[in-house]
């Protein structure tokens, strides 16, 4: 967890931060080719700003209340009505998560358009963030290597069975309950 | 393919399929067609020798563990494949279709871990000898200098976005080498042929160097194989 926050975390702030700031002096030159260019960096490290912030915040000690899934009544029920119980749910994300090829993440996502609304389970390839139209991410679990590997090596198997025990399902029900800007608004916090 | 250590696998899958539960496994399906399965290839050293670059610990756990996975899922996938494919229903070509990442993905795993093995040697074995030859004239005419290309070699291994590889390959229709990185397992078969691979998975170093992955590209050069570079280049 240190390495992970303390290193992999503030390097994608440090590179966003640099990208930022070549991105803005090539808006205040009109240096299209350089905005364009800076694209794809910014959208890594961006995602890997948001990703990991919202992650360390729908994570919480296996003994706390907010471990607990009675945290979350709203969010659980529709969890059941959605996959039929909570089981299931739960085979379903980590069939998901070890379905990653590579680096990336698995997330729960509530799906809002108009007025209707639905989850669903999604995966995302290295950094790329849940930002879509609609889409408010509840909990997501970092599939990157660099997350369980000095503690699970080659296991990620036991990884994502363990992951289950640290879920903050109090942040989880937040997120559910609330709009897509309440998910993001630590970022505003910490930007 | 050319390499030991394909042939070397040759050699094993031959050997097993003659070992007693092969053959009974094979009599039991009934059928006279058996398909070579691919295997584990054997290291040509020990987990231990590429140390201080890369530790044994990891060298085990990358091999028997992480390319193991590989092996064993490509042939899973390869048969369920095989079985898809004695059909043409929809339904058969709708598993067909979605089976080809998997074969991607695994089959890929199998063959760039086979081909960087390979492209890996202890210093005692030649690992880190720059490369003489045909190799030797084309990275200097390429780039400069040995060294400006390692530059740009460890440059686009870490601007890899995620897990995936960086290799030194070879246009197959006009002879020129470049380097190229693919994403994941992504094998370097079309257009281009491999001659140096370097794996820049986490798994590949994180034991031993964490999220300084820059330390380790550096230190990896001094275990670079040239010797079967060079034997890959046409
Ligand atoms: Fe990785
Ligand atoms: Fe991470
Ligand atoms: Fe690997």
């Amino acid at each position: 967890m240190e390495l992970h926050h303390g290193k992999h975390h503030q390097t994608y702030i440090t590179n966003l931060n640099a990208a930022l700031k070549t991105q803005a002096e090539a808006v205040h030159t009109s240096d299209i080719t350089t905005q364009v260019s800076l694209q794809a960096a910014i959208k890594f490290n961006a995602g890997g700003h948001i990703n990991h912030s919202l992650f360390w915040q729908n994570l919480a000690p296996a003994s706390s209340a907010e471990a607990k899934g009675s945290a979350a009544p709203q969010l659980v029920k529709q969890i059941k009505e959605t996959w039929g119980d909570e089981e299931k749910f739960r085979e379903a994300f980590k069939a998901a998560l070890l379905g990653i090829q590579g680096s990336g993440w698995g997330w729960l996502v509530k799906v809002e358009i108009g007025n209707e609304q639905r989850l669903s389970i999604v995966t995302t390839k290295d950094q790329d963030p849940v930002v879509g139209k609609g889409e408010v991410p509840i909990f997501g679990v970092d599939m990157w290597e660099h997350a369980y590997y000095l503690q699970y090596l080659n296991g990620k198997a036991a990884y994502v069975e363990n992951i289950w025990n640290v879920i903050n399902w109090k942040t989880a029900e937040e997120r559910f309950v609330g709009t897509r800007a309440d998910a993001f608004k630590i970022l505003k916090a910490s930007i | 393919m050319n390499s030991t250590l394909l042939r070397t696998t040759a050699v094993r899958s031959a050997l097993r399929a003659a070992a007693p539960s092969a053959s009974k496994r094979a009599g039991l399906a009934g059928t006279t067609f058996v398909r070579g399965k691919a295997t584990l290839p054997d290291l040509p050293y020990d987990y231990g020798a590429l140390e201080p670059a890369i530790s044994g610990k990891i060298m085990e756990l990358h091999h028997k563990n992480h390319h193991n996975t590989y092996v064993t899922s490509y042939n899973n996938f390869i048969t369920q494949l095989e079985e898809a494919q004695a059909s043409s229903s929809i339904e058969a070509i709708q598993k067909q279709i979605a089976l080809k990442p998997l074969i991607n993905f695994h089959g890929g795993g199998h063959i760039n871990h086979s081909l960087f093995w390979e492209n890996l040697a202890p210093t005692s074995q030649g690992g880190g000898e720059p490369p003489t030859g045909k190799l030797a004239s084309v990275i200097n005419e390429s780039y400069g200098s040995l060294d400006a290309f390692k530059e740009k070699f460890n440059t686009a291994l870490a601007g890899i976005q995620g897990s995936g590889w960086a290799w030194l390959v070879q246009d197959v229709q006009t002879g020129a080498v470049g380097i190229r990185t693919y994403a994941n397992q992504d094998p370097v078969v079309g257009q281009f042929r491999p001659i140096l691979g370097i794996d820049a998975w986490e798994h590949a170093y994180y034991l031993q160097y964490q999220n300084r992955k820059a330390e380790y590209f550096k230190a990896i050069w001094d275990v670079v194989n040239w010797k079967t570079a060079e034997q890959r280049l046409k």
